[in-house]
């Protein structure tokens, strides 16, 4: 497999405010995100030579990729869709960097843009749409729940020490919002409130999973060599990888739901596109898919950040905390950003890229002198996962 | 002559107590509880649990014909018996046949299938579940059960003898084609005229036929409609001299309709001992009664019906009684994501009905639903397929979702099951305490209604403990 490091940069990105947009649409939401994006890199719509756009939900399907045209005035340009659940908006940023990377176009853009409440409940609804009764019943939380009765078993832990666990992660991420003005949830939460809150999906209460929201975010991609036309300070593609596995890992016989090949081969892949032979020492940041807290553990041991087992110290010991070894979702992540679904992958990526610039719309919140960051999506019953790898020094 | 292989019953896992029920009409109660079929059952789930069991007690090679009874059979208008041998993944060249509207049909197919079976195997099933108005006395005294009994000829452990029958047209217990619910004439008349008068002429027809006295017969199986004229018909007959009277299960399970002496004859056999004569009666519109006597003990199913009845779990609620009976609409949950379709489903039969999963011939590794390429090596169509209900399983992983039920059965066990032969089966729990499931808890699958989607109903299979 050949290597795209170093051939792609991101010279602007922009998030939209993520949160239960009541007064705003799908059209606004693109157009909020792009509007950062394009000030922040200096261009303007008519710049855009191919345009990528990730949407999962809505409008629903049979509208191609209108949505973003219409909402931006983009025309006689190529507009696609991908809809590849929870890792689309990490699949639109590849694809820009693949278009960029094969010479055909010098300035693209990656849009992903999720209008979650418009539907009148709560949460996504029922199963996928794949089988009129294969998935009767079937919801998020209550698929990646399935994890964690394995992992605690796995690992000696009683239902209290695992509970326990992974409310820690929702404590972390949740004390990292509160620095994000853009996040939805902006409060912190004590411990003992994360145990006792209601079960959604045991072990999973409600702390444990993310919140649903309405979310854009956009990228601005061009040549490596053509970035410092745009701006001083572009940030590089370093290293991507996207694995997608059979719909249904779970048929596998063997398959112990601790351990996703979707997540080990995509992390691999970008590794070593990057470089990098140790993430846990080389990364100075990373984004991951903490749509629930069980999930962002596994991945902490998938990726290599932990080894087997040992994510349970490292989140004892505050190691993916803000000012630890690693810290992990340090805007809050999708916990406190909630989940738009096609629009999360760009709006972790924005954090990275922002990271990396050193311009953090909150101080407070900024890592000092970053040079490697990992944005990640894990989307599915899980079954594809995304991972981009980006650094502020072309090498 | 024909004979009987081994009977099934299938008791609901739920119970609710009479006292409940009464209790929410600020009114007496009838004694002891009645059955009550899951949101998720119906007389097609019921009659497969059953039958399913008298398959793999009885052996399932050879069955040449299956008939169904109920008078509340899931469709007025499709033959609830092809579906029920296709879930029970029974062959295609055989003969399915629905009997309904009576309180007779159950055993009047009983006596279709001991008729017909010549040298070969037929399987009789029956569900029941019907609705009495809310606060009658019905009510509490109906039950919901299901029922199966294979038949067949030669060397039958239990053998047909002989049987009697009277029809005596009359309007004691009925249903319009356009009523929910069971409506009766006065009682007095009901019981006097029509149930105890009619029933006895069948039961004495027979023995007289037979050149029968009562303490011949060593059981009765005369199912009645309530207690009373349960013990009214033993004197009525004099049959309840000798001990001849068995449980009637009015008192734990309710009245089972037409499925009720088919339930007995599964509890009866369980006790039975050779040389023993078995009467058993049924009545509507007139009356049939069939003697059997046991030559040998039959292989008896898995779980036995007292297993059942002490292995339930009572709802406390009547409002959710009603709500599973679909007499009230609560507030809707959040919608499926769910596309119905008769092609699929017609298509995937072989998963989605039958129950059969792949097994690759290459490599060996099994999966459900059936995948036409092997996920370990890749291989293409070169699979055997695997029937997968009657396998034992245990839970490999498990969640309990809080959002994802009906709202009145809120509780989603979601559940990853290892099946003995190393497929997977990921699917919903159903019949259990979802705060005692456990990694390694054994589990069966079971035939269950889904949902009603495209205006027919959807079935698949869950998991359930075994009981």
């Amino acid at each position: 497999m050949g290597s795209i490091k170093d051939k792609v940069a991101i010279i602007g990105m922009g998030c939209s405010q993520f949160g239960e947009r009541w007064d705003t649409g799908m059209s606004d939401l693109a157009i909020e995100a792009s509007s950062e994006a394009f000030k922040d890199a200096g261009v303007g719509p008519e710049d855009i030579e191919a345009c990528f756009f990730s949407t999962v939900y809505a409008p629903m399907g049979g509208t191609g990729s209108s949505a973003a045209a219409d909402a931006l005035k983009l025309r006689d340009i190529p507009i696609i869709r991908n809809e590849n659940w929870c890792t689309s908006g990490h699949i639109a940023l590849f694809e820009a960097c693949m278009a960029v990377a094969s010479g055909m176009y010098d300035v693209v853009m990656a849009l992903g843009v999720e209008k979650l409440k418009d539907t009148g409940y709560a949460g996504l609804g029922m199963g996928r749409g794949m089988n009129p009764v294969l998935e009767a019943r079937r919801t998020a939380p209550g698929s990646f729940a399935l994890i964690a009765k394995r992992y605690f078993q796995e690992y000696g832990l009683s239902n209290e020490e695992g509970k326990e666990l992974i409310g820690r992660i929702a404590v972390k991420n949740h004390d990292n919002g509160s620095r994000a003005p853009k996040a939805h949830f902006h409060n912190k939460v004590p411990l003992e409130k994360v145990l006792a809150a209601p079960v959604i999906a045991w072990p999973l209460g409600l702390f444990d999973c993310c919140g649903n929201s309405d979310g854009a975010a956009c990228a601005i991609v061009t040549r490596a060599d053509m970035a410092k036309n745009f701006r001083d300070d572009p940030i590089y593609l370093k290293g991507v990888g996207v694995a997608m596995d059979s719909t249904m890992p779970h048929l596998r016989p063997n398959f112990d739901w601790i351990h996703f090949g979707a997540l080990m081969n995509s992390s691999k892949k970008a590794y070593e596109m990057a470089g990098i032979t140790n993430p846990r020492e080389e990364l100075d940041l990373a984004e991951v898919h903490d749509c629930f807290t069980i999930t962002e553990l596994a991945i902490y041991e998938n990726f290599g950040f932990s080894k087997p087992g040992g994510a349970i110290e490292d989140i004892r010991s505050g190691f993916f905390e803000i000012g630890g070894g690693l810290p992990v979702n340090i805007d809050g992540g999708l916990k406190c950003f909630g989940h738009p679904i096609g629009a999360s992958g760009l709006r972790m990526t924005y954090e990275i890229y922002k990271q990396l610039q050193q311009k953090v719309d909150n101080p407070e919140r900024q890592v000092k002198n970053p040079r490697l960051g990992l944005s990640h999506t894990f989307g599915g019953p899980p079954q594809i996962s995304a991972v981009a790898i980006l650094g502020n020094e072309k090498g | 002559m024909a004979g009987i292989f081994t009977a099934a019953a299938h008791i609901p896992y739920l119970k609710i107590e009479r006292k409940t029920i009464g209790g929410a009409w600020e009114r007496g109660a009838q004694k002891g509880c009645r059955s009550v079929a899951g949101s998720d059952e119906d007389s097609l789930t019921m009659a497969a649990e059953a039958a399913g069991a008298a398959l793999e007690a009885g052996g399932r090679d050879g069955v040449q014909a299956l008939y169904f009874a109920s008078t509340t059979a899931p469709y007025k208008e499709k033959a609830t018996a092809a579906m029920l041998a296709t879930v029970l993944d029974l062959g295609g060249n055989m003969e399915t046949l629905d009997l309904g509207n009576s309180l007779r049909s159950g055993l009047g197919a009983l006596k279709l299938a001991l008729d017909t079976a010549g040298d070969g195997k037929v399987l009789v099933a029956s569900g029941e579940k019907r609705l009495g108005y809310p606060r009658s006395d019905q009510e509490q005294l109906f039950g919901d059960a299901g029922a199966a009994v294979l038949v067949g000829g030669g060397d039958a452990p239990v053998a047909y003898l002989g049987g009697y029958a009277v029809t005596d047209e009359i309007n004691d217990v009925w249903r319009t084609q356009e009523d929910t619910y069971v409506q009766s004439w006065e009682g007095r008349f009901v019981t006097g005229e029509g149930y105890l008068r009619v029933t006895a002429q069948a039961v004495k027809g027979l023995m007289s036929k037979m050149g029968l006295k009562s303490e011949d017969i060593a059981k009765a199986i005369i199912p009645a409609p309530d207690p009373r004229s349960a013990m009214g018909i033993l004197k009525k007959t004099g049959l309840n001299d000798a001990g001849q009277a068995v449980d009637s299960l009015l008192e734990t399970v309710g009245f089972c309709g037409t499925a009720h002496p088919l339930v007995m004859m599964a509890a009866v056999l369980e006790q039975a001992q050779p040389g023993e004569k078995i009467l058993v009666a049924a009545y509507g519109d007139g009356a049939q009664a069939l003697l059997f006597e046991v030559k040998a003990q039959p292989v008896l199913p898995a779980v036995s019906v007292l297993q059942q009845l002490e292995s339930r779990r009572a709802i406390n609620s009547y409002a959710r009684f009603l709500s599973f009976n679909g007499l009230v609409e609560p507030q809707p949950g959040e919608p499926f994501r769910l596309v119905p379709s008769a092609t699929v489903t017609w298509r995937e039969r072989d998963s989605l009905l039958r129950c059969r999963g792949s097994k690759c011939r290459e490599c060996g590794t099994a999966a459900f639903p059936i995948q036409r390429i092997c996920d370990n090596c890749r291989s293409v169509d070169q699979f055997d397929t695997v029937r997968l209900s009657g396998m034992a399983g245990e839970v490999f992983t498990f969640s309990r979702d809080n959002l994802a039920g009906r709202p009145d059965d809120p509780v989603i066990v979601q559940t990853v099951v290892q099946m003995e032969n190393g497929a997977r089966f990921y699917g919903l729990m159903t019949d259990a305490d979802p705060t005692s499931v456990e990694l390694g808890t054994p589990v069966k699958l079971t035939l269950r209604r889904m949902h009603d989607l495209g205006g027919f109903h959807n079935y698949f299979w869950k998991c359930r403990p075994v009981r």
